[in-house]
Formats: structure tokens, C-alpha cells, sequence
């Protein structure tokens, strides 16, 4: 792991198969999406968000890299509660975010659900509830129902979790089914090194998450997430490797969490020391950092990005801020789909 | 020739694996073996690729299928018991069950649950779980007490846009047998009158169906005319039918082999409480099975849900006789 003052060289056997367009584009969404879960956090501490916001600070390099490196015209990707830098750079439009942490009914929940439990699953974007480890089989039938019609070919489905949700009997059920089916899915494990509150250490007893894989008989990798350029090798390995049959695969990605569990937890139970070890680092520093002693962008490039993020993101939450809300008379209140078997 | 409900719901099973590509069942030991009870037997052999073994592991038969159906297939899961569908409860209720109210996209799914006791099958391979999944929205739960309602109830909960509980009763598999399916279904979502009567009302479903009949033949020998209603589905609960029955009868008894706190005999006396009150003749009466487990042994597993006996003695208290 490298410190937080060392220099990208030591990344650059890595960036060899990295396209340069991948790396900008992994970026900008990091950025965004950053920018976005800002403007999400003050909306809320402003009391104009009910329920909560759940941030993915710190997590934005591991997130976006899967986002960007799966095709956004025919991958599956199923985020978890700390993946808006993957959903951005898998092609969510920020309106999408706005609509759903406001209520909105043009939004794809149309306030019957909030906050990170978003998606279009006909777009091949599930919504997530809220038991964690529960998309993983969610996502295995989506291949399987792929694989019955002759439909797999070269189709990638993928999904994150956080260490806490590989204590979950749905989690240990879905990679092991993955794992039986030889599915081309990637599991993403964020080692945030907290869940919720509660340390690693009460979560599971085993070294290394990357263990597991094994246990599993699912590929393992494991990355710097702190590092935008090891975290894109270490992804794109991964969903390459699944795309040409080589089975499921995970990457475990170090990290530790940058903000609370949602914005209503101010984490002070994260140690100081652990903030300033290497686990620490901010990963969006780092990313912009190396793209541009890469040579892949300029400052001043960064600067005209985060100023086109906050445009976007100001103007997503201005058309959602006065979008129709759901009105209680006129909801249907109707659970199911067909007529008559309410 | 003679058909068992159990041969309903594998002939049901391969006309739809037949009929349309978009169905697959999914399940324990579904494959080669048939199944526990035999309800795939040669299907795999037919549909290789539609027909798969899954690990143990209810929770992600369900995620599995949910995540299938949202691809564009009709899967039907088999879980080996009803009492083990505990473990997919959340993907069922929590995921497959909010999905078309959160999304819009509904989730056209079958869980198929053996459900109920027969004799030595214990605690936990036993259980009805009607009241379960009827408590949460987005669940349609099925209730089938005929041969010919196990066959057309299950092509019709399949063709279902809706995530279908299917709840199968393992005493009437084999037991249970007509001469040929009833060509003309009724539809889903409307109960039946098994046997009109005058002068009280049962209203069960499933296994119970039965011994409410052989009841009511009992009473008959007196001169009581019971009417029997067959649920057929507990959600849609057809309250029409059953205020109509009342309403001929004044009299109502709610009959159920689930445990007694709440569930769906509670939920069809509220109702007639609460819409038909001015029908009634005396008050309303429940019977269920007793507020423990499921016992193994037979002589007590008997006696712990409804008889013939209990509910002719609970009709004669209804009777005021």
C-alpha cells in the first residue's frame, strides 16, 4: 500500500491496459458524484431530505471503477448504499438521484421509495432494498434468465457490498450459487473496516475477505481502494476475466469509510489514527492526483469539471425541488400489478 | 384413470414448461430425482435447461428468480417444505413483494409450498403459511383444496403478472384423486361453494375443505344443512361470496389448520363482523390448530388440527345445540 505522499510511479506497470479514456471518464464521475453526495448532505442537514442520506465518501475510486468499466448496453450493475460513483459512471443521470432523495414522482421511485433505493431494473439497474447481500442473487438470476433465452454472450452482471453484508446468510447463499452456476458476475466487497459502527473484527474472524473467494471457488483480487489507478486495474481484471468465461470474480478493495454510516452518524467511533494511516487517504485527491501526473488531464481541466458537476448537480436539484409530489388521493395504492387480486 | 393432486401440479408444471419458453422451475433435488414428492419427475429429462437443481438455499432460489423474472421469464420455485420458505420469507416479502409497488415492474413469480401435516412429519415439516405471506402487499397467496384447483390454479398463478405463493397441501397429494380435470376452471380469486347448506356457514380452504364436508355429512344425518366455501385463495380473499353465504345461513364458522393468533380465519370473521354484522344470527367462531408445534406423533398430530369431530362439536355450539 502506498503512503499518502508517495508518487503514482510505482502504479505505472499497472495503467499499461488501462485506455486513457477509461481513466478520465472514472474520474469525472468520482467527481460528480462527490460533488452530488456534498449537495445531498447539506439538503439534508437543511431538513429538506427525510429519512437519510447515505454517503459513499472515500469509496468513490473502488465504486466508479466498476461503473465504468462494465457496458452500460447490456452489463447489469446492482449498487449498494455506497455507490453513487458507480452509478454515475454507469450512466445514472444525477436527475435520477435528486428526484428520489426528494420525492418526486418523476423520479424512478416516485417517493413510494427514497434515497439509495433507486433503479430502473428494466434498464438493468435493480433497486436495491435494504438487507444487504440480497442483489447478489437478484443479479445471478438476471444472467440465468440471459443464459435460458441465449442471451449471455458477453454480458457482465455485477453488484458491491461492504464487509458487514459478508456476515449475511443472502450474501453466502448468492455467491454460492454464482459460484455453481459459473456466472460471468463480479462481487465487489468495500473493506470499509466498518459497518455501520462495529468494527471488522466483530463482523468475521478470517484475515483477509479475499479468503472467502476461495471458500467459494470464485476468483479473488484484491486492491488499494484508496488508489484510482490500482482500483481500475484490479476491476477491469476482474470484469475482463468474467466477460470471457472465466467465472465469477471478487475484489476486495481496502478502504476505510469517510464519512458517518448516513449523514445522521457523525462516525466519531472511527480512530484517529486509523483516519491518518494510509487506509485513510482520500481517494478522490489521490485519483486526480495521478490522472494528472499521468499526463490524462490538467488542473485546470479538474477545476472546469467540478464547476460543470456543481452546474449539473444545482440544476438537478432545482428541477426535482419543484416537481410535482406524490398526492395521497390520487396514489393508487395498488401492490400488485394485476386487476382484482388486492 | 384417475388423477391425484399431485399429478395436477406436475401435469400443470409440463404443460407450462411445454407451452412457454419463458417458464423454468427452480428448486431442491427438482433435477434427475423429481423432486422430494415427485412433482418434476422427467421434467428434466424433457427440459434440461429448464428444469435445475438448486443448492440448498432458499433465500437465493427466490433472489434468483426474482432477478429472472425481472429478465423476462415466469420461473416456478419449489421449496422442499413450506416450513422452509422461512428462510426466503425476506427475498418473498421484502423484495419480490414491494418490487411493482417501489418500481412498476411487476415480478411474475411462483413459490410453490408443500404445506401442511400429514402424520410424523413433526414441527418443521408441516407448517401453513398462508397467514405469512397474505399479511404483506404485493403477495398473492393460492390456496388450492381440489385436484382440478391444484391444476388450473397453478397455470393461472404462473400466467400471473404478480408474485404467487402457492401453497400445495402435502395430505392431499396422493390421497386426494378425480376421475379427470374440470375443463372449465373458475378464475382465480373466487372462492367456491363446495357444498350449499342453509343453516350454517363454513368457510376454510386447503385440506381443511375436506373435513369440513365430512363434517356437514355428519350433521347431515341430522337434518343440519351446512353450506361449505371453499376459499381457493386466501389473498384475493373473495368476501363476496362468503357475506352471500351468511347471508343465507346467519351463521358463520372460520376453519384453518394454521395456528390459532391472527391469520386468515381471523381476517374472514373481522370482515364479516365488519360488513355483514346485521346477518348474523349468533356470534361468529373460529377454529384453527392448537397454539403449539406441530407435534410428531400421530395420535397427537391429530388431535392438534381441526377433525371431523371438532368442528361438528364447534358447529353444534354455533348451532346453539
Amino acid at each position: 500500500m502506498s503512503s499518502p505522499t508517495s508518487s503514482v510511479l510505482g502504479s505505472e506497470s499497472l495503467i499499461s491496459g488501462i485506455e486513457t479514456g477509461l481513466m478520465r471518464r472514472t474520474l469525472k464521475a468520482m467527481i460528480l458524484s462527490r460533488i452530488l453526495e456534498s449537495k445531498l448532505s447539506s439538503l439534508y442537514k437543511a431538513g429538506k431530505i427525510v429519512g437519510g442520506v447515505y454517503l459513499g465518501t472515500g469509496q468513490e475510486a473502488f465504486s466508479a471503477s466498476l461503473g465504468s468499466c462494465l457496458d452500460q448496453s447490456k452489463d447489469i450493475f446492482a449498487p449498494l448504499i455506497r455507490d453513487q460513483a458507480g452509478r454515475t459512471a454507469f450512466g445514472e443521470p444525477v436527475i435520477e438521484a435528486t428526484r428520489t432523495y426528494l420525492g418526486s414522482v418523476l423520479g424512478p421511485m416516485r417517493g413510494r421509495d427514497g434515497n439509495i433505493h433507486r433503479g430502473r431494473p428494466d434498464q438493468r439497474r435493480p433497486a436495491m432494498i435494504s438487507h444487504l447481500g440480497a442483489s447478489v442473487s437478484v443479479v445471478a438470476g438476471m444472467l440465468m434468465a440471459r443464459r435460458m433465452k441465449g442471451e449471455l454472450g458477453g454480458v457482465v452482471g455485477a453488484t458491491c457490498v461492504g464487509d458487514g453484508a459478508t456476515s449475511t446468510g443472502a450474501f453466502h447463499e448468492g455467491l454460492n450459487l454464482v459460484a455453481v452456476e459459473k456466472l460471468p458476475m463480479v462481487v465487489l466487497v468495500a473493506d470499509n473496516q466498518f459497518a455501520y459502527s462495529t468494527p471488522r473484527e466483530r463482523q468475521f474472524a478470517c484475515e483477509n475477505l479475499l479468503d472467502r473467494a476461495r471458500g467459494y471457488g470464485v476468483a479473488g483480487r484484491e486492491v488499494d481502494a484508496t488508489d484510482l489507478v490500482e482500483c481500475l486495474g484490479g476491476v477491469q481484471k476482474a470484469v475482463e476475466a468474467a466477460r470471457s468465461g472465466e467465472g465469477p470474480q471478487m475484489v476486495v478493495g481496502k478502504l476505510l469509510r469517510l464519512c458517518g454510516h448516513g449523514e445522521h452518524d457523525d462516525g466519531s467511533y472511527v480512530a484517529a489514527k486509523l483516519k491518518q494511516s494510509p487506509l485513510g487517504r482520500d481517494c478522490l485527491e489521490v485519483g486526480i492526483r495521478q490522472v494528472i501526473e499521468l499526463g490524462l488531464t490538467t488542473p485546470e481541466e479538474v477545476a472546469q469539471w467540478k464547476t460543470e458537476a456543481a452546474e449539473e448537480v444545482q440544476e438537478s436539484v432545482a428541477r426535482a425541488q419543484t416537481d410535482p409530489t406524490p398526492d395521497p388521493y390520487l396514489e393508487d395504492w395498488r401492490a400488485v400489478s394485476e386487476e382484482g387480486m388486492q | 384413470m384417475s388423477v391425484t393432486y399431485i399429478d395436477a401440479i406436475h401435469q400443470a408444471q409440463l404443460e407450462l414448461l411445454r407451452e412457454r419458453e419463458d417458464v423454468f422451475l427452480y428448486g431442491q433435488d427438482i433435477g434427475a430425482f423429481g423432486g422430494a414428492f415427485k412433482a418434476t419427475k422427467g421434467l428434466q429429462e424433457e427440459f434440461p435447461d429448464r428444469v435445475l437443481d438448486s443448492p440448498i438455499s432458499e433465500d437465493a432460489m427466490v433472489g434468483m428468480s426474482i432477478g429472472a423474472a425481472i429478465s423476462g421469464m415466469r420461473p416456478i420455485v419449489e421449496m422442499q417444505f413450506a416450513d422452509f420458505s422461512s428462510i426466503a420469507f425476506n427475498q418473498i416479502v421484502n423484495n419480490a413483494g414491494t418490487h411493482y409497488y417501489r418500481t412498476g415492474i411487476p415480478i411474475p413469480i411462483t413459490v410453490r409450498l408443500p404445506c401442511g401435516g400429514t402424520p410424523g412429519s413433526g414441527p418443521f415439516h408441516s407448517q401453513m403459511v398462508e397467514t405469512l405471506y397474505g399479511h404483506y402487499p404485493g403477495v398473492i397467496v393460492v390456496t388450492p383444496a381440489t385436484v382440478s384447483d391444484a391444476y388450473h390454479l397453478l397455470k393461472q398463478s404462473v400466467l400471473l403478472d404478480d408474485p404467487v405463493v402457492f401453497c400445495e397441501h402435502k395430505f392431499l397429494y396422493r390421497w386426494l384423486k378425480t376421475a379427470e380435470i374440470d375443463p372449465e376452471p373458475l378464475p382465480l380469486g373466487v372462492a367456491r361453494i363446495t357444498r350449499p347448506g342453509k343453516h350454517a356457514t363454513v368457510v376454510t380452504y386447503s385440506a381443511m375443505v375436506h373435513e369440513a364436508v365430512r363434517a356437514a355429512d355428519r350433521l347431515a344425518l341430522e337434518g343440519w344443512e351446512i353450506e361449505v366455501v371453499d376459499l381457493r385463495s386466501v389473498k384475493p380473499l373473495d368476501m363476496d361470496t362468503v357475506i352471500a353465504s351468511v347471508a343465507r345461513t346467519g351463521r358463520l364458522l372460520a376453519l384453518g389448520e394454521a395456528f390459532p393468533w391472527g391469520g386468515v380465519t381471523a381476517e374472514v370473521v373481522s370482515q364479516v363482523v365488519a360488513e355483514g354484522f346485521h346477518l348474523l344470527d349468533a356470534a361468529p367462531m373460529r377454529l384453527n390448530a392448537k397454539d403449539t408445534p406441530i407435534p410428531y406423533h400421530p395420535d397427537l398430530w391429530a388431535a392438534h388440527r381441526p377433525t371431523p369431530e371438532s368442528i361438528v362439536e364447534k358447529l353444534r355450539e354455533l348451532l346453539n345445540l
